[in-house]
Parts: structure tokens; sequence; C-alpha cells
């Protein structure tokens, strides 16, 4: 080393050529690591209990796909129904009006405190508290006559019951949403003469969504796991299809991990759109991908 | 603070006015009158009895210290307030009520909606929608309240968004935007109404130094046209140059109305001296 390379390392403008700093922990860690997956996967390899013959067996099977696919739609009717009635609950719970306030709010209480479980079993058996709904004038004529049992089959009591459920948790997560959004924004959009329920639709819920949809993310894939509770009212879906299959052939293990596969398949497509969903309603906040897109742009000349 | 060369155009127009509605047989219609307007938030009573007349063309000032309910008075104007006591009408038109034989009638979420769209109002801290892009922004009660094609509502907002001087920031976000862009955008998105008063919150408080010029230019030239505004601002210098009345407040209360210049040269009212010794 001599003096004259010091003013060469540190010379006035030049670009800056130092050595980075170490991170000894994180190749530590990596070894750790590397031995838990190592071990992990030797077992699975080497102790046949995990049948993995059974596994590829049944994996694809069109039984298994059946029942897949009635989880994928009772979980996406369940969230539409969650989802429409909780933003009407929403916002009937921020509304100025009492007793639409109450309605809500009872709403609310009654559904996030008793089990999903207990209300998905009562509504299965709803036929036994009404056995036939008529519409027509109390103690007078009646004009449409429904059996129970066939006006609501059991699948759709299913999706009732958990649709009904999460519009009460989602009506939280859209309060809070809603909640997110500055008032001046209600405030200029109500200046401009836009009447409530537009200043809502076109203003307020645009910029809730991006509060929103993180956790109904979230209430989407534990939906799809909620669903395996219908093995308790005799739904086929996918776990109950596993289920059955394993009373059988007593191969609760394999079947397990075919249905468990399934479930981490679909919450993996589940993620990635929700990764796009929350790009989408995230334009105009900065730091988002258009501004720096519209910045490189700016930087290079007039628009 | 100097005196612009250019003030002196303005006497001649705001003349101008004056003797056209003169010429009209009938006597003109105030486009605010505020009479004896009380204002209580619970206990804390913010207004004590506002009196005031802005005639058609006329841009008045309401200055005065924080608290003095400036602010309040303006936002009762568009109803985003409600009165507790007097009256208050917009060319003619009572805000916020119907007067059916002596009782008045509060009116519903429609009517009020319908009545606002003739005020446009510019907020301190300019309240763009941050989801809608400077063109979108502008747009937008076009086409929901006015029912106006995309088209032409496409074609009004570019044009003021020109008036304005920011043709070329019709796609940015209000988060690209300086603050003095962003409430010049405001100004635009509030004139695509066609109103026919503009209400203006502290338009230029919250905005660097630098940037305040540009929107006070805005404003100027939106007064040359013969816009009635009402502006609650602490530029002094606006005031004198482009104001016609200066309405000087203070605890509720008007304190001491004028001619701008008279005002503020030569303040009758001890706390009008007080507040402008303090901001000059």
């Amino acid at each position: 080393m001599s003096i004259i390379d010091k003013p060469e390392v540190t010379g006035r403008g030049l670009p800056i050529k130092a050595i980075p700093v170490r991170h000894p922990g994180r190749w530590v860690a990596v070894a750790v690591l590397m031995v838990f997956a190592a071990m992990i996967v030797n077992s699975f390899i080497t102790n046949p209990k995990w049948r993995w013959d059974t596994f590829s067996q049944y994996v694809f099977t069109r039984i298994i796909f059946e029942g897949l696919w009635k989880t994928v739609w009772i979980t996406a009717a369940s969230m539409v129904i969650g989802i429409v009635l909780g933003i009407i609950l929403a916002v009937m719970r921020m509304s100025p009006n009492p007793v639409v306030k109450t309605v809500a709010w009872l709403y609310i209480w009654f559904f996030r405190g008793t089990p999903v479980l207990v209300q998905l079993v009562f509504w299965a058996f709803l036929a036994q508290l009404y056995r036939y709904i008529s519409l027509g004038i109390p103690f007078g004529p009646q004009f449409i006559y429904f059996d129970v049992n066939e006006l609501i089959p059991v699948i759709v009591a299913a999706v009732l019951a958990l649709g009904l459920n999460e519009a009460a948790y989602m009506a939280e997560i859209v309060r809070s949403g809603i909640m997110s959004v500055g008032k001046g924004q209600t405030e200029a959009a109500e200046a401009l003469g836009m009447r409530s329920n537009k200043v809502m639709r076109r203003i307020v819920l645009p910029q809730a969504m991006r509060i929103i949809v993180p956790p109904t993310g979230n209430e989407v894939i534990s939906m799809l796991k909620t669903t395996s509770l219908l093995a308790f009212v005799a739904v086929t879906e996918l776990f109950t299809t596993a289920q059955n299959i394993y009373n059988s052939n007593y191969q609760q293990i394999p079947l397990l991990v075919v249905a468990s596969a399934w479930y981490l398949v679909v919450t993996t497509i589940l993620s990635v759109g929700q990764f796009y969903l929350e790009r989408h309603f995230g334009r105009g906040v900065a730091g988002s991908r258009q501004q720096r897109a519209k910045r490189r742009i700016a930087t290079m000349g007039p628009a | 603070m100097t005196e612009i060369p250019g003030m002196t155009s303005m006497t001649p127009f705001n003349d101008g006015t004056q003797a056209g509605t003169l010429v009209g047989s009938l006597a003109p219609v105030p486009m605010v009158l505020a009479e004896a307007v009380h204002k209580s938030f619970g206990h804390l009573e913010v207004l004590k009895g506002i009196d005031m007349t802005v005639m058609p063309g006329q841009v008045s000032v309401l200055l005065g210290p924080s608290g003095s309910g400036k602010t309040t008075f303006l936002r009762c104007i568009n109803h985003l307030e409600k009165i507790n006591g007097g009256r208050l009408s917009v060319d003619g038109v009572l805000v916020g009520y119907r007067q059916r034989g002596d009782k008045l009638y509060e009116l519903g979420d429609k009517a009020v909606a319908e009545r606002r769209q003739h005020i446009g109002m510019v907020f301190q801290s300019f309240n763009l929608f941050p989801h809608m892009t400077a063109i979108g922004n502008i747009m937008e009660a076009q086409i929901q309240v006015l029912h106006r094609s995309k088209a032409v509502a496409r074609e009004k907002g570019m044009a003021l968004l020109e008036q304005v001087g920011l043709s070329d920031r019709a796609t940015y976000y209000p988060s690209q935007l300086s603050g003095g862009q962003q409430q010049r955008v405001a100004i635009a998105r509030a004139l695509a109404m066609d109103p026919k008063l503009m209400l203006f919150d502290e338009p230029t408080s919250a905005l660097d130094p630098e940037m305040v010029g540009e929107v006070l230019d805005a404003m100027r030239n939106l007064a040359d046209a013969g816009m009635t505004m009402v502006v609650v601002t602490h530029e002094i210098g606006f005031a004198r140059e482009v104001a016609d009345t200066l309405v000087f407040m203070d605890a509720g209360q008007v304190v001491e109305t004028g001619i701008p210049r008279d005002v503020i040269a030569n303040p009758q009212h001890r706390r009008t001296q007080d507040f402008l010794s303090k901001v000059l």
C-alpha cells in the first residue's frame, strides 16, 4: 500500500468501490436449516408408512377432483354472499339511521358470537324447526307453499351458513376500510354535488379497497379450509371425500396428504390473484408500480 | 408590500359589472345573503350572528385570526355545516331548507346535492381523489352528477387544465403532482361543474411558498373573468389586489367590512388593527 493509492479510492466524484458488509449469521442459519430439511426429506423417502404409492394412486382421481371442485365453488359462493352482505352491513353500521345501525350491530353480534360449526349444523337441520314455509297473509290464505327440505338442500344450507357467518367478519373489514378514507374525500365529492350512495361507490369504496383486500384474501383462504367442516353435514367436498376413502381403505395419512396438497395448490393460486388485486387498487398511491414507471418517463424528458 | 401596477386595471372591470346590473330592470339578487347566521358545535358558539352580502361578480375575502369562524361560515354556504339560526341563501334560494308558508323543512340528500352542484369549493388540503388521474378527477362529477358524456367531460376537462396551465399533467395521479399543481387541478375540478359561486377555504395555506403564486394567479384569472368568489385566506396582497370586499371576522362575528384597500390601510376597529399589525 502506497500513499499514492489513497486519493484514488476516495477521489472526488469517483464511483465507490467498497467491500459490502458480511453477514456470517445468514450462512450459519442456511446450514442449520439445510440439515433439518434433509432430515425431513429423508424420513419422507425412507419411512414406507407415508405410502407414496397410495398418494399417487389417488391424487389425480376423478372422485378427488369432484370433491376439490365442490370445495372451490362452495368457497366462492360463500365468499360472494359474505362480501356483498358484508359491504351492506358495514354501510348500515355507519348509517345515521339508528334503526338500521342497530340491526347491523345485532347481526354482527349474533353471527360472530356463535361458532360457525353450530350455525352450519343449525342451517342443515332447519327443516326440523320449520318443515314448511308459506308466503301469504298471517292467519289468512297462503299463496306459496314450500317444503323446506326441498327448498334448501343441505349444500345450499351449507353455503348460506358459511356466507352469513362470513358477512359478519367482512362487515368489520369493510368498515375499517371505509374509516381509513379521510373525511375530506367525502366532503370534496359532496361539494361537487354527488349524492351519498355515489360518494360511497365511486370515491370511498375504491379507496377503501386498498385496506380491504389483504384481510379479505386471508378470509378467502380461511374459508377454503373452513369448508372442511362440511364433513359434519355430509357434503362431499375435498376433505369429506378423502375421509370417505380412508374410511374404507384405512390409509388415513396418504389421503390427508392428498387433500392437503390440493388445499395448498388452491391457496397458492389465490395468493397470486391477491397480488394482482392489491396492485390494481394501489394505483395512484405514492411508490406504486405505475408511479415508478411514470417517474422514469418524466425524468427522461417532457411528458 | 408593494402595489402591483396591474391592480388599477381591476377597478374599471368591477365598475363595469355593477353598471351592468344596474341597467337590468330588476334589482339584482345577492349571490350570497347571510342574515344573523348562528352556528354552534355542542355548547361552543362558533358563529354569533353573521350578516353578509356578496353580489354576483364580486370577490369577497374573509380575513381573521384562526378560530374566528371564517372557515365554518364558508362551509355553511354549501351546507357542509348546518346552521342553527338566522337565514342563509345562495342566489335567492335558502341553503339546506325549504320554506313553505312560515315553516322551514330540512332538505333531503337529493335536494342538498342538487344545490351544491352549482357551488364550487376548493379546500385547504386539495382533497383530490387519489385513485383517479388529474383528468379523471375533473371528469368524475361531470359524468356522475351532470350526466355529461365521457367525450364532452374530457374535452371540458382538458380545456380547464389548459386554463390552469396543466394540460401536460392530465394523466398524472395526484401523488405525482406538486401541491400547487394539485390545488390548480382542484380548481379546475370545481370549475368543470360550471358553478355560479366559488368558495375557497385557505387555498394556499398548505403550499410551499414558491407555489402560492401559481394558485393565486389562477384565482386572479377567475376573478377577472367575473366569477363570484368567497375566499378565506391570509394572503393580504391577494385581498388588496383582487377582492371587492374585505370582511374581517373575530370570535364568530363580523368586526369590519369595507373596500380592502381602505380596511388594510386604515382599519377602524381595534381588533382589525391588532390583527393587521401582526400579519403585515
